[in-house]
């Protein structure tokens, strides 16, 4: 082989191997090129602003996913984190309150109490996958389904019925909608929230033992059972972890739209499944990173604002996002698979 | 270092295990000095696995007692063997291969500074370990990217930072290059001279005699002999291995071979570490043998003949006429069947019924415009329980609940309904006890009087001699000879068989 060759076939190895920045960067240039007004700061923080929720769900369900699981009931438990905090985070004076002798409490009571609640779901997720062995996908369906009936009867009961939880304290708002103004612009604190907790992750899956137990569990559960690791517990502190993410990411989809109903966060998981496979995580296990996650989101985020800024009808939208998922994992399995 | 070389480091005495309606184990003891290596020696399904299995926990033993240093012990797993000195290199290396080396390395037992892992000191050990054994490989390339042998000296490694006493390394060199042999002999020496103890399970002569210290043989699930490797020699291991008799084990042959019908010619895997060159001929109504030791590619060769695998060359020609089977429906259609050798795995559907199991691969035939005729599937069913004498209460028994026998006359049944001219029979007495054996053979022996070509892959000796008109001897991917069995022996073609 030449020389020239074999760079050439270095840079085509090098494109295979990062082709989802690559497809990121040509989108945006893409988009540019039809409409030069795309490039604004204004368009750069509504896309990552609208991300920041996406991104933390698709974190918790990636690790999941790294283990060679699934996890279908996020979306539902998104919607049970927002209907818990929101319920518990109305202003004073407004008239339907859920609780109406509640004081207002600081707005991390709710969030806390959110994310315990998810957390615990998450948990149980993971006992039913690891300790009864019931495969992810259905364990994880009726989750799925039963979360949403839980939703539901707390959503849906008296004094007033079935009825969007509005009316929520300012505190909360601000925590979810405002963000630090830098010159002209005003960055969302939900933008800082996505980071904290993409540094957060990033640093569990490469820096702990919990991290690497992921991988290997995902990579070759027999490796990582004769090597001593404890997969169950593994698994149930994964669960467990994207639960929190969860109702995280509701409490703040609550204090972004200013209410909740038991259909926040519907299909959310799907979304987010999606994005971490274009994003590079392998749905058989043991491979998948934080960047590659994030960038995944925010392809499809870029798609759905910039195709929308073009006046590209909605419809098209969907032809465009579900053709991307099918390439995406046509490539990725080209990249793995091998001749017998 | 000359008084620790007399002691026992390991005494496995008087095991026995037994699985339903088989002996694996008989009254078998294995003892193993401190800094030597012991080599275990047997042909395949002599029990040295199983041993090997007992000692790691994986099997519980049914009689017999285990001795590490002294002390009694029994381990539940492998995790506890390895905790207790005692650790396992295995022919199907366990690892994450998306994981880096030292991940593998250190998993279940990362070092760790706080709740972060230490990944300067988990770099720094495994250099460590790795110099002292004379490894280069990067700590931090990913397993995937490394080489067997690189693999399998990971493993080693692993052992070594276990601080292991004993280390079993069963088959190491049998996808090893001969360079890559060196350095292992080398690291084996390395260990020794620690005082680590090496069982070393292998089928190639030459190697053991250099490598080992003594020699352990094993034959039919029993203790045979232990011998010192200085005094032994090829011809005394191979009959020690091998030396029983014959008698009444197989029903007298009626077949009569005819002419050619299959011609294979340089036929060569397209994946460069299987096999190449492969020539040979099959008659009509003839029995041709493959013999080979595991690693030697026998099953690649059937199952690339079935459109199974990729070639990169080669002939194969049916009646003079070339075929291409690039698909098991092509084989099929071109009159090849195969019966694979895991039947549990890709042989039966457990859950169904026989009329299901028998029926499976010749769809077509039952098609009664949309549907399939209920009355022919039955009346083929039939068939198949009366001429290959399933024993079974009913067509609608799920296949599961046959024995193993019947289970695979099921399967030939079924390869039957297909019409095959060249029926491929990978393993078909694996698993089945004598008298379902016996069965069988007379099955095999009818079809080759009726007028099939069968190719036979076997790992028992006497079956290949008892059943076979030639034998295709196999080693290392190449074909080492083709034997006339009246006139072979086991033992030439056990030094065929360890010729590459």
């Amino acid at each position: 082989m030449s020389t020239q060759a074999m760079k050439n076939s270095k840079i085509t190895k090098w494109l295979f191997d990062h082709v989802i920045y690559v497809f990121l960067i040509l989108l945006v240039i893409g988009i540019v090129i039809a409409s030069p007004d795309f490039l604004s700061v204004t368009n750069l923080i509504n896309i990552l602003s609208q991300s920041s929720s996406r991104i933390i769900i698709a974190l918790g369900i990636a690790g999941i996913l790294i283990t060679a699981g699934t996890d279908l009931s996020a979306g539902r438990m998104v919607g049970l984190a927002a209907v818990v905090s929101a319920s518990l985070l109305q202003a004073g004076d407004y008239a339907y309150k859920m609780y109406p002798n509640l004081p207002e409490l600081p707005f991390f009571v709710p969030i806390i109490i959110a994310m315990v609640v998810t957390g615990l779901f998450g948990i149980l997720n993971g006992v039913i996958v690891s300790k009864f062995h019931v495969p992810p996908f259905i364990a994880t369906l009726g989750m799925m389904i039963s979360v949403y009936g839980i939703t539901s009867i707390y959503f849906d009961r008296p004094p007033y019925g079935a009825q969007p939880i509005g009316g929520l304290s300012e505190s909360f708002t601000k925590f979810a909608q405002r963000g630090i103004p830098i010159g002209d612009y005003e960055i969302p604190f939900l933008i800082f929230y996505a980071i904290i907790f993409s540094v957060i992750i990033w640093v569990i899956w490469n820096k702990t033992q919990l991290g690497k137990n992921m991988y290997a569990i995902g990579g070759n559960p027999e490796a990582a059972k004769v090597s001593g690791v404890n997969v169950a517990k593994n698994i149930i502190i994964i669960y467990m972890i994207a639960g929190l993410l969860y109702g995280f990411s509701g409490t703040i989809e609550a204090g972004r739209v200013g209410s909740a109903t038991n259909n926040t966060g519907n299909m959310y998981e799907l979304d987010a499944i999606a994005a971490c496979v274009v994003g590079g995580v392998s749905l058989s296990g043991g491979i998948g990173t934080v960047p590659g996650v994030i960038t995944g989101v925010l392809i499809f985020q870029i798609i759905n604002y910039g195709l929308a800024f073009l006046g590209v009808s909605p419809y098209i939208q969907f032809i465009v996002k579900g053709a991307i998922i099918i390439v995406a994992v046509a490539f990725d399995m080209r990249k793995h698979a091998k001749k017998k | 270092m000359s008084e620790a070389r007399t002691t026992n480091i390991l005494e496995m005495s008087h095991l026995t295990k037994r699985f339903p309606g088989v002996i694996a184990l008989q009254n078998v003891s294995l003892k193993v000095k401190a800094g030597t290596v012991h080599a275990l020696m047997g042909e395949n399904g002599a029990g040295k696995s199983t041993l090997m299995k007992c000692l790691f926990g994986i099997y519980t033993m049914d009689e017999g007692k285990i001795l590490l240093d002294g002390k009694e012990v029994s381990f539940a797993n492998s995790k506890q063997a390895l905790e207790n000195g005692v650790s396992m290199v295995h022919q199907e290396l366990n690892q994450v291969r998306q994981q880096n080396v030292m991940d593998n390395l250190w998993l279940g037992r990362y070092p760790k500074k706080g709740i972060f892992i230490d990944e300067k000191k988990m770099y720094e050990d495994t250099v460590a370990i790795f110099n002292s054994l004379d490894i280069s490989i990067d700590p931090r390339s990913r397993v995937s990217t490394l080489s067997v042998s690189e693999m399998q000296m990971v493993e080693i490694a692993k052992a070594v930072s276990y601080h292991s006493k004993i280390i079993v390394m069963d088959e190491p060199t049998s996808s090893l290059t001969e360079k890559e042999v060196d350095h292992l002999f080398k690291i084996i020496r390395k260990l020794q001279s620690e005082n680590v103890a090496i069982i070393y399970i292998s089928h190639k002569m030459e190697e053991i005699l250099k490598v080992s210290d003594e020699v352990t043989i094993m034959r039919d699930g029993q203790y045979i002999a232990t011998k010192s490797a200085k005094d032994l020699t090829t011809e005394e291991i191979i009959k020690l291995m091998v030396g029983r008799d014959l008698s009444q084990r197989f029903p007298s042959k009626m077949n009569q071979p005819g002419d050619v019908i299959l011609k294979v010619t340089d036929l060569t895997a397209e994946n460069e570490s299987s096999f190449s060159n492969i020539n040979f001929e099959l008659r009509k109504g003839e029995i041709l043998g493959i013999a080979g030791l595991v690693g030697s590619k026998r099953t690649e060769v059937m199952e690339s003949l079935f459109g199974m695998r990729s070639l990169s060359s080669g002939m194969v020609e049916l009646h003079g006429k070339e075929v291409h089977n690039h698909s098991p429906q092509h084989a099929i259609k071109n009159g090849f069947a195969l019966v694979t050798e895991e039947r549990r795995s890709t042989g039966i559907y457990p859950d169904l019924s026989i009329s299901f199991n028998s029926i499976i691969a010749n769809l077509v035939q039952y098609k009664k415009g949309i549907f399939l005729s209920d009355r022919k599937v039955h009346d083929d069913t039939k068939w198949v329980i009366d001429s290959m004498k399933v024993k079974t209460p009913s067509q609608k028994t799920s296949i599961g609940s046959l024995s193993g026998g019947n289970q695979q006359k099921v399967i030939i049944g079924r390869w039957l309904l297909t019409n095959p001219e060249i029926l491929l029979l990978d393993e078909p007495t694996r698993g089945i006890d004598v008298g379902a054996k016996y069965e069988i053979y007379q099955l095999i022996n009818q079809l080759a009087a009726d007028g099939k070509g069968i190719i036979m892959i076997s790992s028992e000796m006497p079956e290949l001699l008892g059943v076979t008109d030639r034998i295709l001897v196999m080693s290392n991917g190449r074909a080492a000879g083709i034997v006339d069995t009246a006139t072979t022996s086991q033992e030439e073609i056990m030094r065929l068989a360890a010729l590459y």
